[in-house]
């Protein structure tokens, strides 16, 4: 045949019009244009004009599609007909549904909140769910910071002001050295990989820390198969070389930190530890200029950081003696910590003189006029171009607060942060843990709690306590076991409830969160906390309250089911009372509309609460007259007010121009549509760095509404609420810790960032670290298992090392028995060989449950899938001492998933993977056979 | 036996950097997205909820590991689709003329009214970026987003294969390999960009750019390790140090 052309279409029409969102098929909150077809989504792409992605979307984001349809997803109320766990429902009308949670609901308010447990999970609405809760009256509310990364946000906020991901990023424009640590294909996801790509444009490099080798540490140009749970001792060796070395920003610690501030160094006073302070309470620092105690923020002065002051035959050292006396030690040495840490010494040696080389020899400055908050005027900016970024892997060990504040302090004595090049806070942030609220637990029956549930704690008098001294809330944060637990404990919730410890509970209401398989320690204890009954043939749990959009495994475990629509359905506002979407120039929110109608009998969870919150008559969801005041979420996201002229959005305020404040405008949701689904203002050139300081952006925050009044501080090398701890434990105070908590709270508190070995009681004969990460194309994901992303990743092996899989003569596709002090699974195995050689891991929440999510029985994930959650148990194992330990960081409570140590044997081949469970029955049908999703003509 | 143009006005393809890829999966799923939708039968999935679910991509990312002599091993992550070669044996084979390489910019097409789905062009190809499409019968292939790149109902801006429009990390690129003077070209030539498996004699279009060396911080402790010289053995000395440097600020 001769050569021949076929013409071809190459204009078609693309779509009838593009609707403009914003995402939710994980935490990253992208913008995304939805395209419709005769009234049907047919492709969704990124929004170019988005300040989170600028137009760019990862597969989850076009695989929306694919949630939108799938067979998983709930179609009406259910009340529970068969035992609990059977997954037996019959459907029931929105009316009858709502009657019965009123009918559970109402006489807990009237007669004892607290028996309420109102957990939400990977809510993107906590401003609003918790604002319900606090009218309620319950104490017992959090989402899922406590088993996700309260280490990292706490150390953050405690640390600076703020920490990674949702409250600042990489300056990737100037950065020169990327540092990135822990599990890290996840949080931030679109913007750390945009991010990547621009310093690879450049050709800057990345070092990754990381036990494995995937994802972002597969580029990265440095590798560090660090050992599991030593990260804090690794940043404590760069701390230590880059100190002797003098590599230290002096004149940024002097400015900005309290490394100049005065310790109390009176060993027999109660305020041992605790900063000199004036007659205002303002911690005091020595002038150099004229040698005099000084209030650190009096305008000209010059703080110091090597004079003591001596009074009463008493010498008060600055924090940076204590750091010196402390990181100098040669305990802290590279040859000192190489084999713990699992890293020649060489390589920490190197990373640390490349840390020195990029941040002194590669300074940058930009040309911006800026003025301090003691009123001193500078020309430039300085930058030092190294930025870090760390989450999950650091986060998730029974270490990892202090590690994360280790972390901080690194990058603060390199003088960083909020520097070009460095890591930026995005607004609200930065914000002191003084300028946040405090917890607050004071019930009274038939009325709203006395404050929020969560916040910072600064000292023994902030904790969560009765007065009998036994904990106030059911998951026991804000205690001596944990004293600073800002986002709650939510692993513990259903543990400490079937325990009746501290107090048992009558309802656990809660919204999407997977609990009776991947979002619990001991999946298959919990499934039994949930179906356990007492002596009187009545649940443990008495009643079980489950909103989610999709049949879960946690359906099966609920009385009632509220069913939640998808995201494309319904509305919301990523807010900025809550977890905005502001990027380091700039403050932005955004709003989800329902570009598609529910074609099911199904609600959005905040309309449904803002109903059932006015049957109950609770203050804020009711007018005056008794009526319910606010008809679904969109009408609370326009109406609501927090404080005067601030709501849930902040753009198109007013007569539809102003941001942050402004009054209730009727029509701001149609502005938020017309603009693309969000809002933005922008900082001021000048004022966009050195935010903490600097009087311009001082100024712009409170008259965009994010806070009052101007409210520079320092950051907090040294963490004095925590020395308030210790000191009641060292016998100080009146409000004194139980005998059995003072020494774990001695050491564990201490105010300068430390590294400890975490619990290894009866870990004898387990010597493998094993870890879990999702994959990128599931981080954060947690609704239905998608047709199309599962076709990527719908196995997960536990991936081994070359040398274990010599040591035990595997083969790929072998089967293994893995054994924890807790339990055992029988899983199979693959060869990796970018790993650290004594751990071994696997993509989580891949296995699911049979007869979940709509999937075939015959679904490899609920076959070959497995969990590690089987293994890694909510308590360390008993110590007999009669108390329950708490897998979690004795800082914060956050749950400890990365300590997992466990041993490994090679087994005859099974079917599938153990532990399996029967079937639950669905409550929605099987997908179709086959797909071919072409929506129009 | 179908023929090949003598030469095409252009070479459009793809240059993908190997060194930024983070292996996400991201030009995965919305090649699918957008060749669902679009050019010819959509991309099917069977059994797409059960044991066996397989559905037809046009384009995929593998993973394979390098195990370096010195130095730990790498994962590299190779997304990989029809590499819209000069000489292209897929069209070459095809019996009914369905297999076309385009004159004007040599992309490669399938015209599916013409295929009969005897998928001699997926044999042919050594790269395997050809994928039957179970429930069409018909051979479905990368087209590098034909219908979007001239396409006027699109903005300007979004006149690029939606793989590199998605791309988070901008690992994928777009132009015209046979003008010396595009971005692609230069990108190539500054980056060493290399053809994949060059042996096959297919003259790809496409373009890789190699991983940059790693794990090298190491081997430059010499120039590294005087930064770290410490200003004082003794913290007593250090402090003696710190003295002196603050009278400099």
């Amino acid at each position: 045949m001769g050569y021949q052309q076929p013409n071809v279409d190459t204009s078609p029409k693309v779509s009838d019009e593009i609707r403009q969102t914003t995402c939710y098929m994980c935490a990253c909150r992208c913008g995304i244009n939805v395209h419709m077809k005769d009234g049907k989504v047919a492709y969704i792409e990124g929004n170019r004009d988005h300040p989170v992605n600028k137009g760019v979307l990862c597969a989850k984001g076009s695989a929306g599609i694919m949630q939108v349809n799938a067979p998983s997803r709930l179609k009406a109320p259910l009340k529970r007909v068969g035992p609990r766990g059977s997954g037996e429902f019959e459907e029931i009308s929105w009316d009858e549904a709502l009657d019965i949670a009123t009918e559970w609901l109402a006489p807990i308010r009237e007669k004892n909140p607290e028996k309420l447990a109102f957990f939400t999970g990977r809510d993107q609405s906590q401003s609003f769910t918790s604002f319900w809760a606090q009218h309620f009256g319950t104490p017992n509310y959090a989402a899922h910071g406590g088993f996700c990364s309260v280490n990292m946000a706490a150390a953050g906020i405690y640390t600076m002001g703020g920490a990674f991901w949702e409250f600042g990023q990489p300056d990737w424009d100037h950065t020169k050295l990327f540092m990135l640590f822990g599990v890290a294909e996840d949080h931030d996801s679109n913007p750390i990989k945009m991010g990547l790509g621009k310093i690879k444009a450049r050709g800057a490099k990345v070092i990754g820390v990381n036990p494995i080798r995937t994802g972002y540490n597969a580029i990265a140009d440095e590798w560090v198969g660090i050992t599991p749970g030593t990260d804090g001792l690794f940043i404590l060796s760069l701390i230590h070389l880059l100190m002797k070395a003098g590599k230290i920003d002096l004149d940024y610690l002097a400015r900005y930190t309290n490394a100049p501030v005065l310790v109390n160094g009176d060993e027999t006073s109660p305020e041992h530890g605790l900063f000199l302070r004036d007659d205002d309470g303002k911690p005091l620092v020595v002038d150099r200029k004229t040698g005099k105690l000084t209030a650190f923020d009096k305008p000209g002065v010059k703080p110091d950081l090597s004079a003591t002051h001596r009074a009463a035959g008493i010498t008060h050292k600055p924090v940076f003696h204590m750091m010196a006396e402390r990181y100098l030690d040669e305990q802290y040495a590279p040859e000192a910590v190489a084999e713990r840490c699992g890293i020649p010494a060489k390589q920490i040696r190197a990373i640390a003189g490349e840390i020195a080389r990029v941040a002194f020899d590669e300074a940058i400055e930009l040309d911006h006029e800026w003025t301090d908050f003691r009123g001193e005027k500078h020309k430039t900016m300085t930058g030092r171009p190294v930025s870090f970024h760390s989450m999950r892997g650091v986060s998730a060990h029974a270490n990892g607060f202090q590690t994360a504040r280790a972390l901080h302090v690194l990058q603060i004595i390199l003088g960083t942060v909020e520097v070009p090049g460095g890591f930026r806070f995005k607004p609200p942030y930065p914000k002191p843990a003084e300028a946040h609220p405090k917890p607050h637990c004071g019930v009274t029956p038939g009325a709203p709690l006395n404050g929020p549930h969560l916040g910072f704690v600064h000292g023994p008098d902030d904790l969560m306590l009765k007065e009998d001294g036994s904990p106030a809330r059911i998951d026991k944060a804000f205690t001596w076991d944990n004293p600073m637990s800002s986002h709650g404990l939510m692993h513990m919730v259903i543990s400490n409830a079937h325990a009746g410890d501290p107090y048992k509970i009558d309802t656990l209401f809660m919204y999407m969160a997977n609990m009776s398989w991947n979002s619990s320690m001991n999946t298959k204890g919990v499934m039994e906390m949930l179906t356990d009954k007492g002596e009187d043939g009545e649940y443990v749990i008495p009643r079980i309250i489950y909103s989610d959009a999709y049949s879960s495994e946690m359906v099966a475990y609920a009385d009632l089911i509220l069913p939640d629509t998808t995201y494309l359905e319904r509305h919301d506002c990523i807010s900025l009372l809550d977890r905005p979407i502001c990027e380091a120039d700039a403050a932005a929110d955004a709003i989800r509309w329902p570009v598609i109608e529910p074609d099911r009998d199904v609600r959005g969870f905040q309309s449904v609460l803002c109903e059932l919150g006015a049957k109950l008559n609770l203050p804020g969801f009711v007018n005056e007259d008794g009526s319910q005041k606010f008809a679904d979420y969109a009408d609370y996201i326009v109406n609501h007010e927090r404080r005067p002229g601030v709501g849930p959005l902040a753009g198109f305020r007013g007569d539809g121009t102003e941001f942050g404040r402004g009054d209730v405008n009727p029509e701001q949701l149609d502005r938020y549509i017309e603009n693309g689904g969000f809002a933005v203002s922008h900082i001021p050139e000048g004022a966009n760095y050195y935010k903490p300081w600097n009087n311009a952006y001082q100024d712009w925050a409170v008259e965009t509404g994010l806070f009052d009044s101007p409210q520079p501080y320092l950051f907090q090398l040294y963490v004095e609420p925590m020395r308030k701890f210790q000191l009641a434990a060292e016998g100080h105070g009146d409000r004194q810790p139980p005998d059995h908590l003072r020494e774990q709270i001695k050491s564990k508190m201490d105010p300068l960032p430390i590294w400890y070995e975490t619990d290894q009681h009866g870990n004898d004969g387990f010597t493998v670290n094993a870890l879990t990460q999702r994959p990128m194309a599931m981080y954060h994901s947690w609704g239905t298992q998608n047709a199309w992303l599962r076709q990527l990743h719908g196995r997960n092996p536990l991936y081994l090392p070359t040398k274990l899989m010599q040591e035990h003569g595997f083969e790929d596709g072998d089967w293994a028995r893995v054994t924890s002090p807790h339990g055992e699974i029988t899983v199979p195995v693959m060869e990796m060989a970018a790993l650290n050689d004594n751990t071994v891991w696997t993509w989580n929440a891949i296995g699911k449950r049979k007869g979940a999510w709509a999937l075939d029985t015959d679904a490899s994930e609920a076959n070959e899938g497995f969990l590690l959650n089987h293994l890694i148990h909510e308590l360390l194992p008993a110590k007999g001492d009669g108390m329950r330990w708490a897998n979690s960081d004795p800082v914060t409570g956050q749950a400890a998933w990365f300590d997992l140590k466990v041993k490994i044997e090679k087994v005859a081949a099974v079917t599938e993977s153990q532990p399996a469970f029967p079937a639950i029955k669905s409550p929605v049908a099987t997908g179709p056979k086959e797909l071919k999703w072409k929506v129009g003509k | 036996m179908t023929q090949l143009p003598e030469t095409t006005q252009k070479k459009l393809g793809l240059v993908i950097d190997l060194d930024t890829c983070v292996g996400c999966h991201a030009c995965v799923i919305s090649c699918k997205g957008w060749n669902t939708e679009n050019y010819g039968a959509p991309l099917s999935d069977q059994d797409p909820y059960g044991g066996a679910g397989s559905g037809t991509f046009l384009n995929r990312v593998h993973s394979y590991e390098a195990k370096p002599k010195d130095g730990p091993a790498q994962l590299v992550h190779f997304p990989k689709s029809c590499l819209h070669c000069e000489d292209a044996p897929c069209v070459t084979v095809c019996p009914t003329g369905a297999s076309y390489k385009r004159v004007e910019d040599g992309i490669v097409l399938v015209n599916e009214d013409n295929c009969i789905g005897c998928g001699l062009c997926a044999w042919s190809c050594p790269y395997g970026a050809r994928e039957m499409d179970v429930a069409e019968g018909v051979m479905k292939k990368c087209t590098l987003c034909v219908d979007r790149i001239y396409n006027e109902n699109l903005p300007e801006v979004d006149r690029i294969p939606s793989c590199v429009r998605t791309c988070p990390a901008g690992a994928r690129h777009f132009g015209d390999l046979g003008d010396p003077d595009s971005d692609v070209s230069k990108l190539v030539a500054e980056r060493g960009g290399m053809d994949l498996m060059p042996e096959m004699g297919t003259s790809p279009v496409n373009k890789y750019l190699p991983p940059r060396p790693k794990d090298q911080m190491a081997g430059k402790i010499d120039l590294l390790a005087p930064l770290l010289t410490p200003v004082a053995e003794e913290a007593t000395g250090f402090m003696a140090w710190l003295d002196k440097t603050l009278e400099k600020i």
